[in-house]
């Protein structure tokens, strides 16, 4: 991290915090209920796929039930691409038995302007109709500019448009925590 | 902002090709079993083709590229167009892009045709159609190059240290040097094997390639082998004694496709003359990958199209 970097969440906090959000699932859906619908974590590229199978770890852990878990990339449905170098694509993978009738949860590291909940909200439209979709995410930054919110939210941090918020977690960036950059620092 | 063209599978970097089919590998599995095979992202871009010789497979897969990308495909061919009545190669592409073309999409007898294009279209500011080379007389056809090295690196898990084998018409063919250019960027080994006439002049000093006269010598260190088509209607002249002689010499019988190694991939662009340069037991063999070209072709296109169509150079602040 920059040396102008300021720490929000240590590692510890991500883990407490992640386990918190899996048991919000866990009550808000009843996913060990009777009648329990049938869930499916879908992780926005690149670290909303890896909380989504950090959040199945743990719903498996606390309730005992193995949700379907994959990755939705949101790349060609994005509204930015005209106004953006060409990026890379990333991986899509949708769990067997796809996301007809199902409850699909969208996992996403930071919460902003909302474009890519919409982006998600589009490419689902495309591969199949969920019961409902509900939006997990770690950081809740503020600034929408879509009427969106989340369902599960791991921690609000008021922020400037000119801070950059840097979620780092150990599969992709080999340490856990939360970083605020100051004006200036690259954009993810 | 630049016009992004593809016209030589020469001018792409190592890195630039495996980011084409590493997005080609991405949209498959992104289509893969969807019903609704359709992305938003060329949505309200203009797609023209302008095909001056017959094409099957690369007309169709370009246009369901487009199509399952949203983008509106035009389609023109020499034979239904003005182009019949005399108009010029260059009043078409100017009358197209007036019509509000974002990319034309040509083949061509003539090489070099789809750079005169690109040359002809760009306006005074810069703008213009991106141009795409689908095959310009004996040239290049990059998209073709792009999907054999996406079908071998499907295969054989990668292209570079690979030992690929080109066998037949290399003289007509645009495909082998779009897939010598391409395999010797992305780390092949590439040895064309072909009898003396249907050499080009100067093949030995092509980079990258060794040259040989004996199919039989070659099978069994291949890894993936590509049989061309016999272009004989590029042919005016003796090339080869007799049908006969050419495919006892050089075609893919059955009898060689048993010297492959077991892991070998066998590929051919299309058409096939089966019985010619190919046996119909080895074109429909579990090794042939001739189909997977096929659909890999529209993966490829499709990866394509976002990289010259999606995406400015210019860095936007947000």
């Amino acid at each position: 991290m920059g040396t102008a970097d300021r720490e929000l969440m240590s590692a510890s906090d991500v883990g407490r915090t992640i386990s918190r959000i899996a048991h919000q699932i866990i009550e808000k859906t009843a996913v060990d209920g009777a009648d329990a619908p049938r869930v499916v974590l879908l992780g926005i590229p690149t670290r909303g796929v890896t909380l989504a199978d950090r959040l199945a770890e743990k719903i498996r852990e606390f309730s005992g039930v193995a949700v379907a878990r994959g990755g939705l990339d949101i790349t060609l449905y994005r509204d930015d691409l005209d106004s953006k170098p060409p990026r890379a694509l990333e991986e899509t993978s949708i769990p067997v038995g796809g996301i007809d009738g199902a409850l699909v949860i969208l996992v996403d590291d930071v919460l902003y302007t909302g474009r890519s909940v919409r982006s998600a909200l589009d490419a689902l439209r495309d591969i199949g109709r969920p019961t409902s979709v509900q939006l997990a995410v770690l950081v809740d930054r503020g600034h929408r500019e879509l009427p969106l919110r989340a369902d599960y939210v791991g921690k609000n941090v008021p922020t400037s448009r000119n801070e950059n918020v840097k979620v780092r977690l150990v599969e992709d960036d080999d340490v856990d925590g939360i970083w605020i950059a100051p004006d200036g620092g690259p954009k993810r | 902002m630049t016009v992004r063209h593809l016209l030589s599978a020469a001018d792409l970097s190592r890195d630039e090709a495996t980011a084409i089919l590493d997005d080609a590998d991405r949209f498959r599995s992104a289509l893969l079993g969807r019903d609704v095979k359709k992305l938003p992202t060329l949505r309200g871009r203009t797609i023209i083709t302008m095909f001056y010789e017959n094409s099957t497979r690369t007309r169709v897969s370009f246009e369901v590229a487009g199509k399952w990308m949203s983008a509106d495909v035009i389609n023109v061919s020499a034979s239904g167009s003005s182009a019949a009545k005399g108009e010029s190669l260059r009043d078409t592409a100017l009358t197209l892009r007036a019509a509000g073309a974002d990319a034309l999409i040509i083949r061509h007898p003539a090489s070099g045709a789809a750079q005169q294009l690109a040359e002809w279209t760009l306006e005074e500011d810069g703008s213009g159609p991106s141009v795409i080379n689908a095959g310009d007389g004996t040239h290049e056809h990059p998209t073709q190059a792009l999907l054999d090295a996406l079908t071998i690196r499907q295969r054989l898990g990668e292209v570079a240290g690979r030992r690929v084998v080109i066998v037949g018409d290399i003289l007509h063919s645009r495909v082998a040097r779009s897939n010598v250019a391409l395999l010797h960027t992305l780390g092949a080994e590439v040895v064309l094997v072909a009898p003396p006439t249907l050499l080009p002049v100067g093949v030995r000093q092509w980079a990258g390639v060794t040259v040989s006269h004996d199919l039989d010598a070659e099978l069994p260190v291949a890894d993936a082998v590509l049989m061309l088509r016999v272009q004989a209607e590029r042919m005016n002249g003796g090339f080869f004694p007799s049908v006969r002689e050419y495919s006892a010499l050089y075609g893919l019988s059955e009898r060689r496709q048993e010297m492959l190694g077991e892991h070998a991939v066998v590929l051919h662009p299309g058409p096939m003359l089966r019985g010619m340069e190919i046996a119909f037991s080895v074109a429909d063999s579990p090794q042939s990958a001739v189909l997977q070209q096929v659909s890999n072709g529209v993966h490829v296109r499709i990866a394509v199209l976002f990289h010259l169509l999606v995406g400015t150079d210019e860095v936007v602040s947000v």
